[in-house]
């Protein structure tokens, strides 16, 4: 359909409006609709609304038919609060609205895996935390397929780092 | 002495380079919702742990509060502090090098917003000053860290590794030519945004883009700056082309222009800001194809900066504004015109 006013752009703005059981509508392309600010008010555009709309998206159903918000049991924001301002209260925060914030994330940022930097302080010992995690269910499989000999390696690294991992702990202190 | 005066690579095209950190402490809530005492107690935390070690000499740290209000305009016109941190004024701080290429705000939007601006296209030696910077705090502080989610901001558009690098640039042939609204299209398919001068939704003054990345989560630190550098080089060879093509079609009348431009604004006795940026984009385009001999692309720069409203108004001693402002800026940039080029006539 070609906008009524110019007749020249596609319609891409559709309007109806009732006043006094009176139906009017309107198809007009995005300029002409721009100029008619009577007509219509188009909003402007805020990275708040942009989360606050990408998160009723994320739900199964629309956030209002929740009966009670999640709230973060540390700072005490609850997530229609996070709606409005679009801001976090606090580290806590990012755990008990993690259901919520995944589908967010995930459409803002396209991923939920952070790659980049790690602090060394916490950083190495997340690393080796990292491993050990990832060698403990290595070691569940050689158990299960009874691999004892891989078993028994395996065993060794971990306590090897689960060991060096409470010394470089003390060092840095 | 600001880095503005420094030369640097590609300053034709690209004024600065600018990277960011957003991060805040373990243990605390965010700015959006701490109370003032948390302020207070972060405040000196990050004061202590950044003054007086030996590597940040150089360094001085202000509570915003303290810092007169022109001063405060001066802090956001030349992008080393933010509008958000000077409302937030009872209870922000900035720490601040001598020569305004590091500066840390605290209780911004996050407890800590750190940057690193340089000049021309600087990006990766921007990257590793910061990045020891950001060493240096967090061997003193812990910062609010996610196993999964990385650096955690109070706004989810900053989470993982928190950076925000962008690049500055000077496009007026791109932007004459009509060919920016393509190029912003294309960049914004790869997570790159571009907006004007002065942050979210200023227009262009003055044909000056920021280019950014969107996305924080997901890439490394590396890898943002990577992208964000391919792209820029291509914007940078589009200008540097379209510069000459114009220079080569119109020939003479492109020169009188620009010459044009510099008569004016070294000669007006009002002087408006979109006015004022639309002439300096000009003789800048003179500068940087060498046509415009006396003037040099940090002059430019510099010139740029004190013309903003609060440049003028500290210049000016008072109070000032609307046709006031006018007439001290066009005031201001003719002195300062007139001194440059004085100077190289002695050199």
């Amino acid at each position: 359909m070609l906008c009524q006013e110019c007749k020249q752009k596609p319609a891409t703005v559709h309007m109806t409006k009732i006043i006094n059981n009176h139906k009017t509508e309107l198809h007009l392309c995005e300029d002409c609709a721009r100029q008619r600010e009577s007509f219509i008010n188009i909003p402007t555009f805020s990275v708040n609304d942009l989360i606050a709309s990408f998160m009723d998206m994320g739900q199964a159903k629309p956030a209002f038919e929740k009966l009670s918000p999640s709230k973060c049991a540390v700072c005490g924001m609850d997530f229609n609060q996070f709606k409005n301002i679009g801001r976090l209260g606090c580290q806590e925060c990012y755990k008990y609205f993690g259901d919520e914030l995944g589908p967010i994330l995930r459409k803002i940022q396209g991923s939920t895996q952070h790659t980049g930097k790690v602090p060394k302080r916490s950083g190495s010992a997340l690393l080796t935390k990292k491993q050990i995690q990832k060698l403990k269910a290595e070691l569940k499989k050689a158990v299960e397929i009874e691999a004892y000999e891989k078993a028994a390696e395996l065993r060794d690294k971990i306590r090897e780092l689960e060991q060096s991992q409470g010394y470089s702990g003390r060092e840095q202190q | 002495m600001s880095w503005i005066n420094e030369k640097g690579p590609l300053r034709d095209v690209v004024i600065s380079s600018r990277i960011r950190l957003a991060r805040n402490l373990a243990n605390y809530p965010f700015p959006p919702v701490m109370k003032p005492q948390h302020a207070a107690e972060i405040a000196e935390n990050i004061r202590n742990s950044v003054i007086g070690r030996r590597s940040s000499q150089g360094l001085s740290f202000m509570f915003i509060r303290d810092v007169p209000i022109v001063e405060r305009q001066i802090l956001v016109e030349k992008h080393l502090a933010s509008q958000d941190l000077m409302q937030n004024y009872e209870v922000s701080a900035l720490i601040m090098d001598k020569d305004e290429k590091i500066t840390i705000m605290i209780n911004e939007e996050d407890h800590i917003r750190m940057q690193c601006i340089l000049p021309g296209f600087q990006l990766n030696q921007s990257w590793d000053i910061l990045n020891s910077v950001d060493d240096m705090l967090e061997s003193q502080v812990e910062y609010a860290f996610h196993d999964e989610l990385g650096y955690l901001t109070s706004c989810p558009t900053n989470v993982g590794t928190g950076m925000r690098s962008s690049v500055m640039m000077h496009l007026p042939a791109l932007t004459l030519n009509q060919q920016m609204n393509a190029i912003l299209q294309t960049i914004s398919k790869i997570g790159l945004t571009a907006r004007g001068i002065y942050g979210e939704g200023s227009e262009a003054l003055g044909s000056i883009y920021q280019i950014s990345n969107q996305i924080t989560l997901g890439l490394s630190e590396e890898e943002i700056i990577n992208n964000l550098t391919i792209a820029c080089r291509q914007i940078i060879d589009k200008e540097r082309m379209a510069r000459k093509a114009l220079w080569d079609a119109n020939g003479i009348q492109f020169e009188d222009a620009l010459w044009r431009a510099y008569g004016i604004l070294l000669n007006a006795r009002v002087l408006e800001l979109k006015e004022f940026m639309a002439l300096l984009s000009q003789v800048r385009l003179g500068v940087s194809l060498g046509l415009i001999p006396k003037l040099t692309l940090e002059d430019m720069d510099y010139l740029m900066t004190i013309g903003q409203p609060g440049g003028v108004t500290r210049k000016a001693g008072r109070m000032i504004d609307g046709n006031e402002i006018d007439i001290a800026r066009a005031n201001v940039i003719r002195e300062v015109m007139e001194g440059i080029l004085k100077t190289k006539d002695i050199s």
